[in-house]
């Protein structure tokens, strides 16, 4: 089936099997291999893309659901070489170590922010708790996410 | 874990998409969010012939509050019911047993119809229904009908649904004012499915006695049912610390018949937790 | 002006790291984001059957679906099926027990694989699997590894038995310490079965090349060099016609990157095909075909004299091995054994550890392998044993930790495998007084087994060794290029532990370079000889003594270069900011000596090993109706000699501790008993998420470099996740002392913590 898409601000046009996922589709068909899949069944959140602004597990949506839908994945967070101002805060307290998990971690995190500048560290786990890390312990995790907020406050997206 | 194949629908309208059911004879399957549909198919439990997708039907995403009480549509997603400004006061125990439900990505995707249609005996909305005495509303070839979320569930990811039928909203009874309510559930981690859940709420007489008490349980048996004992144990009298006690051991004793063990709970343990729980929500009962 | 850094001002700081700027924006290129002109996609069927003889395999229809290019079973992997032989500590006796990469005959747990379908898409060659029919006969299924050793069901029938080998920790004479003690205590103990569960699961992509009979294997890990050497000795080939290549990995924590059945098989249908293969593990494989880890029962008896000094320690393990021996399955019971003493002095031991096999899936090393088991046991009988005697529980462990003085402090001796170490270097009584302080275990102290708010309080506390830096050697290789960088190339892997960055700081500190000059190449058998990989904490202490003695020796050879091109002696050339070379006034460019083979190779060669050392301790709070244990505060204290990068050991420390925390009150994986895996989900399968353990501290010392290896340091990073069982435990244990419930078995999960209140109130009635 034919699906057209806009990602990362570009418009493509692809023509799919009804059973791929969202997931699968950005990976293998389009190459946007940074979005990448851990469970396959909606536990993981690895896979975790932004459809029309809000986080979305993109094992869990066919690609043909996301026909006429915006999708902003990890590779749409920075525009250049340079970090984003929560990709910097990542790195600066150590948010990530093997960096399979951090993709999914970026774009829920932006999404939050982007919708809840003021998110405390409760808000902050609570949302997180939707995304599995296995080196972290998600410590430095919350403290990047956290510092990140100023660069989101008065509403623009960093 | 790639799904099996399918064929995929995306009807215009509601009578286009029951007949697309009827034409497929229970082999078809609605998808709305697809937040249990999709682990579903991952892990081949399913194989429909085609998907009908519920997306571009107009009018299921609608949270109407009236005198009648709160009507949420079929594809009203979690998030809406979490941002929606007058339904904390409109149903305020929905909207904190809702709170329970998954984590941030499946709110924003998940819906109501979804979940009732997937019917897992730990699931809050599921739970809510048959609490609350709520009337779910569902379209089939032959026109609608209006099912009580009592008569709705009959088993572990089961429900009454025919072949053809579609949920399209389901309607909770209004909400007086000075009703106490509270929604108690246990789960290992955050966001999981609970082990076990209350969902209660009871009104007061002009002397301060409970009556009217809906006390609703999930994660215990086969599916969300209302515990009557408890009911009778609550009506009529004062809450305080003594019926407190007294409805959590009828609580216990009420699900001693039906409450199954399972990998992660003794049966027994169960029985204990949901005293446990209707205990709390009592305790905690708030207006 | 690229400023000057003075020696070691990268080693010892929180460099950010070098990794972090492809994997955050979604450049890092993991196994499943390569692929091929040409590529087939393979799936593998796998026993439903936890124990059973194959029948027959009908494969028929699967072929006949369109897209599908081969189905494989075992008569297809010529006419023996090769076996994965042990890596680590490999006996004759225990070959029988070594897995086949395909079943022929039998299978011997849920997942083994059964057939190979190769096919255009992963989808299809799914559907396929679907369309095969395997006829199993079921036997009899060996659930428990405690009533494996009866014999009434063998796995392997040649073997005539199910326990597949016997090893003895011993030291001193501990029958005349059992006889002369004042006092005994006899305990059993269990630790459930869990695993590491790194967030990417495995996967292979493998190409043959027909005209160079040359094979190229992505998604490598661990240790490529060990799995060449096998694959080509399955495959008949030479180990130089096989390029394993190291691609970024998702997490490692000792299963991943072991050689595993698909490791043979899928290169192999990559040479039948004659066309590029993936294989990607999908999660639900993962948590039946990958190494499962830490499933123990113990009985362990210990003698003191009335003051608390221990004299002996004995004891008994049974180590749940599953239906096979992996490439390092051995290393759990093995380190059961030996480590069972951990810090403290134990004069006289006899542990023995029996590997049973079970039919479910094979275990491996998980992160602090057989420790995790060990401290949980010994640990939690120490608190059993201080109450007896009326000793404080910190002032007995005071009065046994092995004293510096005595340090090199030789362990019990284990045999028949290698089993001789000693402690390299430790104040013990430091780090734990620094962990008491820390977490204010006097001012706590009033609140142990009090009922505040419905719950009870309770503190925990144990001691640790970590061990690391294992032998036998790692060589490294530096060279200048032609625009004056400096390529490292060096045989340890990456596991996501910030290798990259740790050995960049090594070498720019040993060079005087700036980090950005230093480029860092690892993992794939293309770089250097060979390698041996990371485990044991060994990648940073071995490779990165490697990259400093080479540094050295390249120093050297700029200077005897820039000598020869300014005409002086070498002791007159001085390297300046590692872009010349001047002496007397004349100067020479780095770059222009690049033409002269600038390369210096050095091996470091050790077999000492390397002990971190600490303290954790952890306060919890119990809801005596549902079970529920919260962990208020966690506090950690390892010194490891030297930190090479104190962000990144902070980091991979708290997750350790996470780990550690998931694996005692969440995570186990459950079989029933026909052997068939019930938590076979990630929602099964409980991970600690972000809003279950908020509140860990760690504080890492480097109060004693060991002597063992040039830069100091210590392997570490797995220390986080040794003691949690046994700090868990003991906290909960003092909570619910009014109740005298002694945790005996993990994990505290809410229904046993539940059940065991509940039965020691029954007893206190009764």
């Amino acid at each position: 089936m034919q699906v057209s898409m806009e990602i990362n601000g570009k418009a493509v046009s692809i023509d799919v099997e009804p059973r791929m996922t969202l997931a699968d589709c950005l990976r293998h068909h389009l190459g946007l291999t940074g979005t990448h899949v851990g469970c396959e069944h909606g536990v993981c959140g690895a896979c975790t893309v932004m459809v029309d602004g809000a986080a979305m597990r993109s094992c869990l949506m066919l690609a043909v659901q996301a026909d006429k839908a915006k999708v902003v994945t990890v590779e749409g967070l920075s525009c250049d070489e340079a970090l984003s101002p929560l990709q910097a805060a990542f790195r600066k307290h150590h948010a990530l170590q093997c960096g399979f998990c951090t993709p999914g971690m970026l774009t829920t995190a932006h999404a939050l922010l982007s919708k809840e500048p003021q998110a405390d560290e409760t808000r902050v786990r609570e949302v997180l708790s939707g995304n599995l890390c296995r080196c972290t312990g998600y410590t430095a995790l919350v403290e990047a996410v956290l510092e990140a907020r100023d660069a989101y406050q008065g509403g623009q997206e960093a | 874990m790639k799904l099996p194949s399918f064929e995929y629908a995306c009807p215009a309208t509601l009578a286009e998409a029951v007949r697309i059911l009827a034409d497929h004879e229970g082999e078809a399957k609605v998808i709305s969010g697809g937040q249990s549909l999709m682990p579903v198919l991952a892990f081949r439990l399913a194989a429909p012939s085609v998907l009908v997708d519920l997306r571009n039907v107009p009018g299921l995403d609608r949270i109407t509050i009236t005198e009648n009480g709160v009507h949420l549509g079929a594809r009203v997603r979690w998030c809406d019911i979490e941002s929606h400004d007058g339904l904390r006061k409109a149903h305020p125990l929905l909207v904190q047993g809702i709170s329970h439900v998954a984590h941030y990505q499946i709110r924003n995707r998940g819906t109501v119809g979804g979940s009732l249609a997937h019917a897992d005996p730990a699931a809050e909305m599921p739970g809510l229904a048959v609490a609350c005495d709520a009337e779910i509303s569902v379209q089939g070839v032959a026109g609608s009908r209006l099912i009580k979320a009592a008569d709705f569930f009959d088993g572990a990811l089961s429900t009454v649904l025919e072949f053809d039928e579609i949920i399209t909203g389901i309607r909770f009874p209004a909400w007086p004012s000075g009703r106490r309510w509270a929604f108690e559930e246990f789960a290992r981690r955050r966001g999981d499915f609970a082990m076990a859940g209350v969902a209660l709420h009871f009104d007061l007489d002009a002397a301060g006695r409970a009556c009217n008490a809906h006390v609703g349980v999930i994660g215990v048996c086969s599916h969300p049912c209302r515990l009557t004992a408890v009911e009778e144990v609550i009506n009529g009298n004062v809450v305080e610390e003594d019926l407190v006690a007294a409805a959590a051991k009828a609580a216990s004793e009420a699900v001693a018949a039906d409450v199954t063990g399972d990998m992660h709970a003794s049966a027994e343990y169960r029985q204990a937790l949901i005293g446990v729980l209707v205990e709390r929500a009592l305790a905690h009962a708030q207006v | 002006m690229t400023p000057m850094h003075v020696l070691n001002s990268y080693v010892g700081s929180p460099v950010e790291r070098i990794e972090d700027l492809r994997l955050l924006r979604g450049k890092g290129q993991f196994v499943d984001d390569l692929t091929r002109e040409g590529l087939l996609h393979a799936a593998i069927l796998r026993s439903n059957v936890a124990h059973g003889r194959i029948l027959s395999i009908e494969t028929r229809d699967a072929l006949d679906l369109p897209g599908v290019h081969a189905v494989l079973t075992a008569p297809d992997f010529g006419p023996s099926v090769p076996v994965i032989p042990l890596r680590l500590m490999p006996m004759p006796s225990l070959e029988p027990f070594a897995q086949p990469v395909i079943a022929s005959d039998k299978v011997r747990y849920v997942g083994e694989p059964v057939a190979v379908v190769l096919a255009e898409s992963a989808a299809i060659a799914e559907d396929a699997l679907e369309l095969i029919y395997a006829e199993i006969e079921p036997l009899p299924a060996i659930v428990d590894g405690t009533k494996a050793g009866d014999g009434q069901v063998l796995l392997v029938e040649s073997s005539g038995t199910n326990e597949a080998a016997q090893y003895s920790a011993l030291l001193g004479d501990v029958e005349r310490a059992f006889q002369e003690a004042e006092y005994v205590r006899r305990e059993k103990f269990r630790v459930h079965r869990h695993t590491a569960l790194p967030m990417e699961p495995r996967g292979i992509l493998a190409e043959w090349d027909q005209e160079s009979e040359r094979l190229v294997v992505w998604g490598a890990a661990k240790v490529p060099f060990a799995n060449r050497r096998i694959l080509a000795q399955q495959m008949g080939l030479a180990e130089e016609d096989i390029d394993m290549i190291e691609n970024d990995v998702g997490g490692g924590f000792g299963v991943r990157g072991e050689f595993y059945p698909e490791d043979f098989l899928v290169p192999f249908a990559a040479r039948l095909t004659g066309r590029p293969v993936k294989w990607i593990e999908d999660r639900r494989e993962h948590l039946i075909a990958t190494n499962h880890a830490r499933e123990v029962d113990c009985e362990v008896e210990i003698a003191c004299r009335k003051d608390g000094t221990i004299l002996g320690l004995r004891g008994s393990a049974f180590v749940d091995m599953g239906a096979y021996l992996r490439t390092n399955g051995v290393i759990g019971p093995r380190n059961v054994a030996q480590f069972l003493v951990g810090p403290y002095l134990i004069p006289n031991v006899a542990v023995t550890a029996s590997l049973m096999m079970t039919n479910k899936t094979p275990v491996g090393t998980y992160r602090g392998p057989g420790r995790y088991e060990a401290d949980f046991f010994r640990e939690r009988l120490f608190d059993m044993v201080a109450r007896d005697l009326g000793i404080d529980r910190v002032e007995f462990r005071r009065r046994n930790l092995v004293p510096e003085d005595m340090i090199p402090y030789a362990l019990p001796t284990v045999t028949p495998v290698e089993g001789r170490t000693q402690f390299d270097s430790g104040d013990y009584q430091a780090t734990l007084a620094r962990c008491l302080e820390e977490i204010g275990w006097d001012e706590k102290a009033a609140l142990q087994g009090r009922l505040i708010d419905g719950r009870y309080h309770g503190l925990g506390i144990g001691c640790f060794v970590e061990g690391g830096g294992t032998g036998p050697r790692e060589t490294a290789r530096l060279v200048v290029e032609a625009d004056g960088t400096l390529s490292v190339f060096v045989g340890t892997s990456a596991v996501g532990q910030g290798l990259e960055t740790a050995c960049a700081q090594i070498a720019a500190d040993a060079l005087e370079v700036p980090m950005e000059r230093v480029r860092i190449y690892h993992g794939s058998t293309t770089y250097v000889r060979e390698g041996f990989g990371s485990f044991h904490s060994r990648a940073v202490v071995m490779g990165g003594s490697a990259i400093q003695l080479a540094a050295e020796a390249l120093k050297e050879k700029v200077r005897e270069a820039g000598a020869r091109h300014l005409g002086c002696s070498p002791d007159e050339a001085r390297i300046v900011d590692w872009t010349a070379v001047t002496a007397g006034g004349k100067s020479v460019e780095l770059a222009e000596l690049a033409a002269e083979d600038l390369t210096a190779e050095h091996t470091f060669a050790n077999t000492k090993h390397t002990y971190s050392y600490g303290a954790h301790a952890a306060h919890v709070a119990v809801d005596p109706k549902t079970g529920a244990v919260e962990v208020l505060d966690y506090l950690a204290v390892e010194d490891v000699g030297r930190a090479i990068n104190p962000l990144t050991l902070h980091g991979q420390t708290i997750g350790a501790i996470v780990q550690g925390l998931g694996g005692t009150l969440l995570e186990h994986l459950i079989y029933d008993e026909n052997g068939q895996l019930l938590t076979g989900s990630l929602a099964d399968y409980m991970m600690p998420t972000a809003s279950d353990y908020p509140n860990i501290r760690v504080v890492t010392l480097q109060l004693r470099p060991s002597p063992v290896n040039p830069l100091g340091a210590k392997g570490a990073g797995e220390g986080g996740i040794i003691p949690v069982g046994g700090v868990i435990a003991n906290a909960v244990a003092a909570a619910l002392a009014p109740f005298d419930v002694q945790p005996r078995e993990l994990p505290l999960s809410p229904p046993r913590v539940w059940a065991m209140l509940k039965t020691a109130r029954e007893g206190a009635i009764v």
